[in-house]
């Protein structure tokens, strides 16, 4: 279908952008940032988003980009998935990111589709939502009044919503490296190729002498929001990773305490319904996928 | 209305343009490349796959005010001197298409892959083609077509029966077809 009409801005400066927004905010306009198109132009073309005018942020200055800064990397919100991919410094100190971004979507997609659009957008099946709050990511805000800090924890609000507030752009997000010790995964279950996730992942567990000392698990698509599941963290701390087992009980041989662990993913979850998956079998698939994400994090 | 200058398959055009026209409606409707088909709403099906500055891009997913200053290539600007290009001549050798909606889309995805991965193994073309759906093929020809494609692309040449136009007009085959900006 072709979208409704609407107003095109494309300002020159991040500063022009957020006064742009500030004034259509001011006067009660419909106004919406356009970062890469891939999750909003297939809204507009289905006429389920009308806005009055796009401010298109794709050639500002700035906000593309990968920094290593020391204890963190930074990624500029308009830095696309194929960029991030071919960041040396995401694929040294937060391999995490890049692989969840390895599964989304397809090529062309990620040629266009912009890091900090996937967040801002707060998809809970996106797979990047589910990695910013396992890593603890601060994510930056700016709009005419200043610039503003937003914990990973406190940024999806529900479904499609953000905490951003009207005439805010999200400029880019804070990745901790978590150091030596941690390995990573992301686990996710799809039926098709090119899809969504169903259930995923994220994982990042540091090991200490045979044994789990931290694990963080974030769950793409078992919720309004991405979420921790916390209390499967709990519950592996200080567990051994010397038991791996296939799932199948064979007597005589010792059950695999992580396994138990995992089996808490789901705790606090309200998962969705939709015609993929019924929400017991979401909250199977979490307790399943991240017993693997564990294990292959943790080895 | 914005005004836009956009390089299609080598000539540059100036064009008026409503925000809310796509980059494939542009090209089809404006420029006549009817080439690049449309096969959904949802980005999902890679049918309007065009290289936009030299990347694979959808082009049903991009406004065409986005592609303002941009390089343009369609199936339509592929082949050299009347003939086909690589890529097309093995897809037409190795049978990978039957209705050919997904054709032009399948091309371009499968060139874009080619440029990071000259020698993809069917695993890569695989995943490199994952953005393109084809209702017809089964796939496994397409597969085929894209692995001798990459053959010649980087100069060997297989033993193969030419594609209509390429035994008499088309130059000897390159791996830089397609123009970048
Ligand atoms: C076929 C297909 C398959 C896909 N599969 C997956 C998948 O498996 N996993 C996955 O995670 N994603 C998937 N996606 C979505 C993809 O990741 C998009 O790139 C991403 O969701 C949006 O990024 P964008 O830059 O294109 O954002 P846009 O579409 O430009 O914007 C999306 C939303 O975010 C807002 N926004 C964008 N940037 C900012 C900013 N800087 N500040 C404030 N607000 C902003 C916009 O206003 C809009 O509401 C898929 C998309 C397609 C088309
Ligand atoms: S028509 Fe563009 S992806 Fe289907
Ligand atoms: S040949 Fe018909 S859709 Fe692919």
């Amino acid at each position: 279908m072709i979208p409704a009409a609407f107003d095109y801005i494309r300002p020159a400066s991040l500063d022009e952008a957020c006064h742009v927004l500030r004034d259509a905010d001011a006067s009660g306009n419909d106004v919406k940032v356009i970062a890469g198109g891939q999750s909003l132009l297939p809204l507009l073309r289905l006429r389920l988003a009308y806005p009055a005018a796009l401010v298109d942020l794709g050639r500002l200055p700035g906000l593309r980009g990968v920094e290593d800064r020391g204890d963190h990397v930074f990624i500029g919100a308009l830095t696309t998935h194929d960029e991030v991919l071919r960041s040396p410094a995401v694929r040294e100190h937060v391999p995490l990111v890049a692989l969840a971004t390895a599964t989304v979507a397809d090529p062309a997609v990620r040629h266009r589709g912009t890091f900090g659009g996937s967040l801002a957008h707060a998809d809970p099946a996106g797979d990047l939502p589910a990695v910013a709050v396992a890593l603890d990511c601060v994510f930056i805000a700016r709009s005419a009044e200043g610039e503003r800090e937003i914990p990973a924890a406190e940024f999806f609000a529900d479904y499609l919503e953000t905490t951003l507030r009207p005439g805010e752009v999200l400029i880019g997000v804070r990745v901790p490296k978590l150091g030596a010790g941690w390995g990573f995964h992301y686990e996710k279950f799809t039926r098709t190729a090119q899809a969504w996730a169903i259930v995923g992942v994220a994982a990042a567990v540091r090991t200490e002498d045979g044994s789990i000392a931290e694990a963080r698990i974030g769950l793409t698509n078992m919720g309004s929001t991405p979420l921790r599941a916390r209390a499967a963290e709990e519950a592996l701390r200080g567990l051994s990773t010397a038991h791996g087992d296939s799932g199948v009980t064979i007597p005589g041989r010792v059950h695999d305490p992580v396994r138990d662990a995992c089996g808490q993913a789901a705790e606090g979850a309200s998962p969705p319904s939709d015609l993929h998956a019924r929400p017991d079998y979401r909250a199977h698939l979490a307790r399943v996928l991240t017993y693997r994400a564990v294990r292959a994090a943790g080895s | 209305m914005p005004r836009i200058t956009v390089t299609v398959d080598g000539i540059t055009y100036e064009e008026e343009v409503e925000p809310r026209l796509l980059l494939v409606h542009l090209l089809r409707d404006r420029l006549g490349k009817t080439g690049t088909p449309i096969g959904c709403d949802t980005g999902n099906c890679g049918a309007c796959t065009v290289m936009l500055d030299g990347r694979s891009a959808k082009s049903c997913s991009v406004l065409a005010v986005q592609a303002d200053e941009c390089d343009v290539v369609t199936i339509e600007g592929l082949g050299r001197n009347g003939g086909l290009h690589p890529m097309q001549r093995a897809f037409h050798s190795e049978h990978a298409l039957q209705c050919g909606y997904c054709t032009p889309g399948m091309i371009m995805a499968a060139i874009d892959l080619l440029r990071d991965t000259p020698d993809p193994s069917d695993e890569a073309i695989r995943e490199g083609l994952e953005g393109n759906l084809c209702r017809c093929t089964g796939y496994s020809n397409i597969v085929r077509a894209v692995r001798r494609g990459a053959r010649e692309m980087s100069g060997e040449t297989p033993a193969t029966t030419p594609g209509p136009a390429s035994a008499t007009t088309s130059g000897p085959a390159s791996g830089e077809e397609v123009r970048t900006s």
